[in-house]
Formats: structure tokens, sequence, C-alpha cells
């Protein structure tokens, strides 16, 4: 290396030092200075500011707003709040917690499950936090208390809002239920930056329509400043920003068909969703059996929660909404549509049905439900009579691609996109999905069961019911809409929401006439739900089903009334009325409840008789078919 | 063999930056505990940020600094891009545009500037070492003064000037002559009033409130004046771990972030505050020495200006918390909640440890 190099990187590495020395100074005076200001602070000064600390009287308390309502249609409350005593107390303030609730419970009444429920409070609350032991005070509680209220400190009464679930379970599965905020709640709301919204909530939407709209129901929180005592006490208030209450929801559900829907399926399980064929408003939503959500609103207690998960019956799954089963033969209209729209089969085609189908060189024979076949079967008679063997042809000759394509138009395989969380998408397979999901090749025979919506396809009721809206409406595709109304809290204007048409599928009129002829044609003498259409002044459009049950699940008892009971197949209807201009259009889904003809189908009679005629039902109910009485699928 | 794979996993790390490091964490948890109401949550939340960050700091300090030259200049120009696309497609909260939305996360390029701008002016100067003319410091303030214009519109002024005070940092190391700092320095007094009219509204107000505090108590002062407070009725000794009346009485804001040494200070008074200005000074010093012994001039300004740039950080916080400087956005670092700001922090450890620990192989 030249020596005038060498000496110039000398140079620079001295000139460097230099200046590190430089900055090594800058940084030790500029800490000389806070240090210095340290001590001004903390001990010159700091009798001045302990002062100011000691006096610091000024809080700023978050005032919670109210809770928008949910309102059916005709504006019958299905969520509302009303004003209650709680006894409070906050775990910090206190020494021992089971001794002041063993005292507490001399002076109101506190039950084992208020001390369950208040221990899994306190396992997920923050240390400030106040826990409520006891809800809904009497009058004569709150005064007992009061009286005696210098024994205990760290517990206080507190006014507050309760929100109260007046349909119980006839709407807990679409309105859903608030529940108290927890950490995952908490993490939540930081990440959307919305804690501060929430300063003093202590609620928030925990399912259904709760928490879909969760952001419109809550509101926003008000502050005010309030002078405090040395114990933080708010003593006088000094300035107020009044909080905006949430907005109401007005759905399009009508209670009172919600009610004569449910009543309709007696002790039986299973769900119906109505749906307005020409906005996609949702008019009737069902999911039995359901469950008090009242209970959860305070923290549920471990007894009530144990019994609701570990009940055969469910009732915490919302069927129709996250029940996932075969379509069965109410995929059949679907898949006749396919075949005419794509050239596969013509009106007038008609096949010689001998009981059952077999691929081209393959022995295995695909059964039609009914032994020895049924003769000579065109389109029409094929939806009227639910004939298998055409579909399994139909579905055949189509490929499972194209009928995945076509009927996918209709909503099948995804999600509705209505607004409630927690939708199931379904399967509607294809050859790619099988491969997605199983890495296998798809073959020919899973194409056959298919093509009568076995096999691979599952849907959920309300998959079904909006894809019958879809057909009911001429091919238009409304996303289905539990609200139709957003009531602002501020000006108390309504504003519309939904009714969106999402797409349109084009179907020619004259195939789209001969679906719904045959479909009428179903619930007439000599179709598979005549028992249910019989007598009925309007013509309604119809296709039963049914879903194999194949095998007994897990972990259910061994009763073996039970087991066999819950071994039936599920019946399935879907209808829309009238048929010329339909106004309704639903899927009726009756779990074990064998033949859709006999369990599903008079249900939807049932509420199209009300809705259409306004026609109650009878006290005594009309009698539904013992299962495996009817004729046919 | 147990020994030996804790040794590679070990050799490129520096006990005593590790130890100060570890020690200043150590504080914060145990600050954050109380102000946030001991909540487990943050705890459990902070501390998974910490092991993120020493995942961070594991890796830097494995990548030879000559390797860091070479991805400089792309890393720069990678970020100055995404500054000119949260420009212009970022996401805006609470009246900012400084996140941009990428798949499914949203990312902060300014936060990789940080350590981009003075890695690129470091690099600039290795490459021009020995021949620098005035037109090379020209031409490394257009790189350092791009991206800072860039963040100060977000608008985010806090760290526009941090970004701009590391870059100078190197600019200053590197041999700015004093005749031209001190040019500087007038100019910049001179300018004032044009930079006072730029300014948003909220950033005048903010240095109004430095003047004046009590001018808006429950406005913009109310931060500067409760945190002062805090500070002053800490005392001598603290009032206590967990008994900060300031805190747990809800007056301090964001005393989990920003100001969290309000917390601190209350709870711990002057003894607490000297020993944290003492581990700050231990690490900036172990940065320093890191500088000094820095074998080549990228690792050298790379080195200084990532501990210069650290004690930049924790002065502004401290100075603003005490209410000596005005409030900007800045946290403590290694002290406040927060991961971003950690990570960063530790990215720039990482590669001062990756300085002290490659030096003999660059030397041999």
């Amino acid at each position: 290396m030249p020596a005038a190099e060498l000496r110039n990187l000398k140079h620079e590495i001295h000139q460097f030092r230099g200046r590190l020395l430089v900055a090594a100074l800058m940084v030790s005076a500029l800490f000389l200075v806070l240090a210095g200001r340290f001590v001004h602070l903390q001990v010159f000064e700091h009798a001045h500011y302990d002062t100011l600390a000691e006096s610091n009287r000024i809080a700023i308390a978050p005032v919670v707003p109210n809770r928008g309502l949910i309102l059916d249609r005709n504006g019958v409350e299905l969520a509302h709040n009303f004003s209650a005593y709680t006894l409070e107390i906050t775990p910090a303030k206190t020494q021992n917690l089971d001794a002041l609730i063993d005292e507490l419970a001399t002076v109101v009444d506190i039950a084992p499950k208020d001390r369950k429920r208040f221990r899994k409070l306190l396992e997920e609350s923050k240390n400030f936090e106040s826990l409520p032991i006891r809800n809904r005070l009497s009058d004569e509680e709150v005064a007992r208390f009061s009286v005696n209220r210098y024994r205990f400190p760290g517990v206080e009464i507190k006014a507050r809002l309760f929100r109260h679930y007046p349909h119980r379970d006839l709407t807990a599965h679409l309105v859903g239920y608030i529940g108290r905020i927890n950490s995952k709640d908490v993490e939540a709301l930081e990440a959307s930056e919305q804690s501060a919204n929430y300063r003093g909530s202590d609620h928030i939407g925990k399912m259904g329509l709760e928490q879909s709209y969760e952001q419109k129901l809550h509101g926003t929180t008000g502050f005010e400043q309030v002078e405090v005592d040395a114990g933080g006490r708010a003593v006088r208030t000094l300035s107020r920003t009044p909080p905006t209450s949430g907005d109401n929801l007005i759905l399009s559900l009508d209670l009172k068909l919600q009610e004569i829907a449910w009543r309709a399926f007696g002790e039986r399980r299973g769900a119906l969703v109505a749906i307005e064929p020409n906005s996609g408003a949702v008019l009737a939503f069902v999911s039995k059996p359901g469950f008090d959500p009242n209970l959860f609103v305070d923290g549920i207690d471990p007894q009530s929660w144990e019994s609701l998960i570990k009940s055969p019956d469910r009732p915490m799954t919302n069927r129709a909404l996250q029940g996932q089963y075969p379509p069965g033969s109410t995929f059949k209209p679907f898949m006749a549509l396919a075949g005419l729209a794509l050239g596969k089969r013509t009106p007038h085609y008609s096949i010689s049905d001998p009981g059952y189908f077999a691929l081209p060189g393959l022995a295995h024979q695909y059964r039609d439900w009914k032994k020895g076949g049924h003769g000579a079967v065109d389109l029409h008679r094929s939806l009227v009579i639910s004939c298998d063997t055409y579909y399994y042809g139909l579905a055949n000759d189509l490929g499972v691609d194209a009928i995945h394509n076509y009927v996918g138009q209709f909503g099948l395989g995804n999600r509705t996109g209505i607004d409630l969380p927690g939708e199931m998408p379904g399967i509607l397979p294809s050859q790619e999905w099988k491969m997605r999901r199983f890495r296998q090749k798809w073959f020919a025979g899973d194409t056959v069961s298919v093509g009568i919506g076995q096999g691979y396809n599952i849907a959920t009721p309300l998959q079904l019911a909006h894809a019958t809206a879809v057909l009911a409406a001429n091919g238009k595709v409304y996303r289905p809409q539990m609200v139709s109304h957003v009531q602002d809290a501020r000006d108390g204007k309504l504003r519309p929401v939904g009714a969106e048409l999402t797409r349109s599928i084009a179907i020619q009129p004259e195939h789209l006439q001969r679906i719904r002829a045959a479909m009428v044609d179903v619930t007439r003498p000599g179709g598979t739900a005549a028992q249910a259409g019989a007598g009925a002044p309007y013509s309604f459009a119809g296709k039963t089903g049914t879903a194999q049950v194949v095998a007994i699940k897990q972990g259910e008892s061994y009763d073996e009334r039970r087991v066999h009971e819950r071994h039936r197949d599920h019946a399935w209807f879907i209808a829309f009325a009238p048929a010329e201009n339909p106004t309704i259009a639903l899927v009726v889904l009756v779990e074990n409840g064998g033949h859709g003809s006999s369990a599903a189908a008079p249900i939807a009679r049932i509420v199209f008789d009300y809705w259409l005629l306004g026609k109650q039902p009878n006290a005594t109910q009309p009698k539904l078919g013992a299962p495996g009485d009817a004729e046919g699928d | 063999m147990l020994r030996r794979f804790a040794a590679a996993a070990t050799v490129n790390l520096d006990g005593l930056l590790l130890t100060f490091i570890a020690a200043l964490l150590a504080i914060g948890v145990t600050v954050l505990y109380s102000a946030s109401g001991e909540s487990t949550v943050r705890i459990s939340g902070q501390l998974v940020n910490i092991g993120i960050a020493f995942g961070v700091m594991w890796l830097a300090a494995k990548v030879p600094p000559n390797h860091l030259m070479r991805i400089a200049l792309p890393a720069y120009l990678v970020g100055l891009t995404l500054l000119v696309a949260v420009a212009l497609f970022g996401e805006i909260t609470n009246g900012a545009r400084r996140w941009l939305h990428v798949g499914v996360t949203r990312i902060q390029p300014s936060e990789l500037m940080k350590i981009a701008v003075p890695m690129t002016l470091a690099w600039y100067f290795h490459r021009y070492e020995g021949a620098l003319r005035l037109h090379h410091y020209a031409i490394a303030a257009i790189v350092l003064l791009l991206p800072v214009a860039l963040i100060a519109r977000q608008p985010d002024l806090g760290t526009a000037l941090l970004i701009a005070a590391s870059g100078f940092f190197v600019l200053f190391l590197a041999g700015l002559s004093w005749r031209f700092i001190g040019a500087l320095a007038l100019a910049g007094l001179a300018a004032a009033p044009v930079v006072w009219n730029f300014m948003h509204d909220y950033q005048r107000q903010r240095i109004l409130t430095l003047l004046d505090p009590s001018q808006d108590p429950l406005g913009a002062g109310y931060h500067t004046i409760q945190s002062t407070i805090a500070v002053g009725a800490g005392g001598l000794a603290g009032k206590g771990w967990l008994n900060g009346t300031q805190t747990h009485l809800d007056f301090l804001p964001e005393r989990t972030t920003d100001f969290i040494f309000a917390v601190y200070s209350e709870e711990f008074g002057l003894i607490g505050n000297l020993l944290l200005l003492l581990l700050f000074l231990a690490l900036i010093g172990r940065g320093l020495i890191i500088t000094a012994n820095a074998p080549t001039t990228f690792a050298r300004l790379l080195a200084g200006a990532i501990t210069l740039g650290f004690f930049t950080y924790a002065f502004v916080n401290m100075g603003m918390v005490s209410g000596i400087l005005p409030v900007v956005g800045v946290p403590l670092p290694l002290i406040s909640y927060g991961g971003t700001s950690l990570v960063t922090i530790c990215l720039g450890f990482g590669i001062l440890m990756s300085i002290q620990t490659h030096r003999k192989l660059v030397q041999t």
C-alpha cells in the first residue's frame, strides 16, 4: 500500500475518532441535562408536583351508550334493554373474596350458581374491573344492601342497562347474543383501534346479528369530566359529552311467521329459511332446537353451559347457517335446468327406467329408490316422481365440472354472504376440488351420485333456500339479507340496506317454465308432495328430498331407540309460492324426519297458508305423516 | 457436542450489549405490568414481541457487514418505493397515512428507513472514502432528505426528524466540515419561520404547548402537564411499584407506549431514573466502543449512526415526558410496549454485534 494512502487512512481514522469523541461528549452532556431536569422536578419541585398529583381531581369518565334495538318487520322487539340494579365487586379492592361473598349472602340472595359464574368472570377479567355477583336485584335487596353498605368496601350497587331477548329460543340463532368482553375481544378491539369507544363498555356481540352488526348497535361512547375524591369516587360532573346510542336494526323477518314455522316443527329438530325471491329479504329463519340467549349475557353458569353443550340435540348449532347436509333430491330441479341449458336433454327425451343405472361396461348398479323402476320417464315426470335413474344418467352425460359450473351459479358450494357470522360454505364438488381436498383423481362413478344430490354434495339449508329463491326469481341472484333497514340513532331516519342484486343468471324462459310446471305437479296428485299440496287455493312449486344419514356419530349414547331415531334420513322440501309470481321461497329440513314428502312438505304448506292467506294453523295440527308411510323419495 | 452447538449459536453475540439490553427489557416489562393495570395480555404480548426482536437480532448478528453493504442500496430503494406507495395508496389511521396494506398484513415503510437510510449513507461514504468532495455531501444530503420529506408529509414529524438525525450522524462522522455544520445551523434558524408555515396545526400546537402547557390544559397540553406531574410526584425514591396514582387513577395518557417513562418515574423516583440513565449510557458507551474499533468505513459509520440514533430516541422520549421537548410520537426504546419499534431497535443492535464479532475476520 502506498505511503500516502496509508497516511490518508490514518488521518481519516484519527479524524473519525475525534468526531466520535465529540459525539460521546454530546451524549453525556444531554444526559446530564436530563438528569438535571429530573433532579429539578423530583427533588426541588417535588413538593409542588406531589400536591398537584394529590389534588388531581379531574378524571375523565366514559358514558356508555345505549345499545340499539333489534326489531322485526312489524316493529316487534327481538332484543331490547331494560334498566336494573346489579351488585358488583371490585376484586382489587377486597382482601378475602370468599369471606366477603359469604357475608354478602346474609344481606342479599346469592345462589351457588351466582358464585360459580362469578368465579368464571374473575378468571377472565382485568384486575381493576368490577364484576357482577348478582344481577337484577329487587328493590328490597337494594334497600337492604344500602343500609349495610359500610360493611362491604369494594362492593357497590350499579344501575345498568341489561340486554334482554324476549323471544328466547325462537330467535336465538338469528339475533345471537352479547356477552362480557373477554381478553380476546380486547385484543380484537385494540387491533381495529376501537378500544377508545369501548371504554366503559362491558359487553360485545358474540353471535348472530348482535355480532355482525356490533359496530352499528354499539353506538359512540360519551365522556364526562368528573371531580373525584382521593379514593377515585366521582363527586360532581364538570362537563359532559353525551354518548350517541347505537342504531336500531329492522329486520325483514316476520316474527309471527317465524313462530308459526317454529311451531310446525313440533318436537322435531331441523331448520327452515324463507326468503323473498325478489329482494333476498329473509322472512323466517328457524333452527331448532334453540337455546335461551339471555343465559349468556352476564356469563353463563357452568351447569347450564354443560347441559347445552352435552345435549344430543345440539341446541347451540345453527342448523340453518352451519348445518351441512346432502341436498338429496332437492338438487334435481337444478340438474334438470343444467341438462336443458347445456343441451344434454330435451323436454321430450325419455328414458326407460329399469330401477337402476349402470356405467357402460361396469357391473355396479346405482339403484333408484323404487324397486323395478318407473318405466318411461321424461324430464317432467323425472321431477314429479323424483326418478333417480334419470339423474344418474344425466349427471354422467354432463360431467361433474359442468354440473359444478352451472349449478354453482345458484350459489351452492359457496357462502351466500348473508349478514350473519359463521356461515358454512357447503360443497359442490368438481375435479379440481377433489384433487385439492383428497389429492385424488375424480372417477366417473363419483359423478353419478352427485346427480341426485348425494356423494360429496353438501349444502346448508340457507344455501338451498337461496338457490330456490334464485330459481323463483327467474335467475336473479339477491344476497340473502336479515336486516332491511338501519335506523340512525341521531336523526331517527330509516336507511335501507341490502336488496343487493349480485348477478343475474341467463336462463331461457322456456326452460324455467318447464321446471316450474314440473315442480307445481310435485304438489299435485301423483307428485311426491301431493299430500301437502292437497286443497291449496294457490299453486305452489316444490321438490322433496331425502338426505341419507350414513353413520352414527361418535360420542352419542347407545340408547337403542334414540340411536334408531337418529339414524333415520333427513327430510328436505324446497318450495316457492305462488308458482306464477312467487313472493316467498323456502327450504324445510327435518332432521331424521324420514321422507321429505311426509315430514318436511306439510311444514312448508303451513307457512305458505299463513304468508299468502293469513291463515293461522289449526290448534290441532294437521297430522304429519309418520316416517315411511309416504311413497317415494 | 452441545457446547459446540451453543458456541456456534452465540459466537456472533456481544455479551455486554446483550446484558444491558436484557436489563432494560426487564425494567420495561416490570413497568408495563404496572402501566397496563396488571394486564397479563399486555405482558404476554410484549414477551412475544421480545422473542421476535431477539430472533431478528440473532439473525442480524450472523450477517457479515460486507453482505449488509451489498443490500444497503437495494433496501433503500425498496423503502423509498414503498414510501411513495404509502403516499399514493396508504391506509389512513388517526389522520395520518403511514401504513401500507400488503396482502394479509400491513407495513410501515418508515420503520424500515430507520436502518436503511444510515446504511445507504454509510455505504456511499465507504465507496468514495479518501476522495470526498463537497458534491458527495450534496448527493448524500439528497439521499437523506428524500425519505425524510416523504415521511414528514405523512405526516409523521417525529420519525422524520429521527431519520434525519441518524442520517446527519453519518455525515457528521464521515467528516462534514465544522464550518458547514455551523452554516447549516444558521440556515436552520433562518428557515424556522418557513418551516412553521408548512407545519400542520397539531404540530404547531405541540411546540406552542411546550412553551406554555397551561395554555391548553385538556387538549394538547394535557399530556405534558400530566406526565410532568407524574415525574415530579415521584420524588427521590418513588411511590413504589404499582402505586403511582397518576397511572392508576387514569390521568396519564398512552401510559404503556410513549409515556411509559412517566409511570416509571412516578413509581421509582429519581433513584430509578438515574439508574435507567446509567443503563442507557452503558449501552450507548458499548456501542461507541464497537464503533471506534470497527474495521471499515462502512462499519464505523453504520455503527456510529445506530448507536447515536438509539441515544436520540431515548433522549427525545425522556425529554418529552419530562417536559423539555415537544410531544412527538417516539417510544422509549426497549421500555415502551410495542413490537415494531422493538424489532427495529434490536435489528440495529444485531448489526452492531455483527460488526463487533466479524471484526477479526476482516482484519486478517
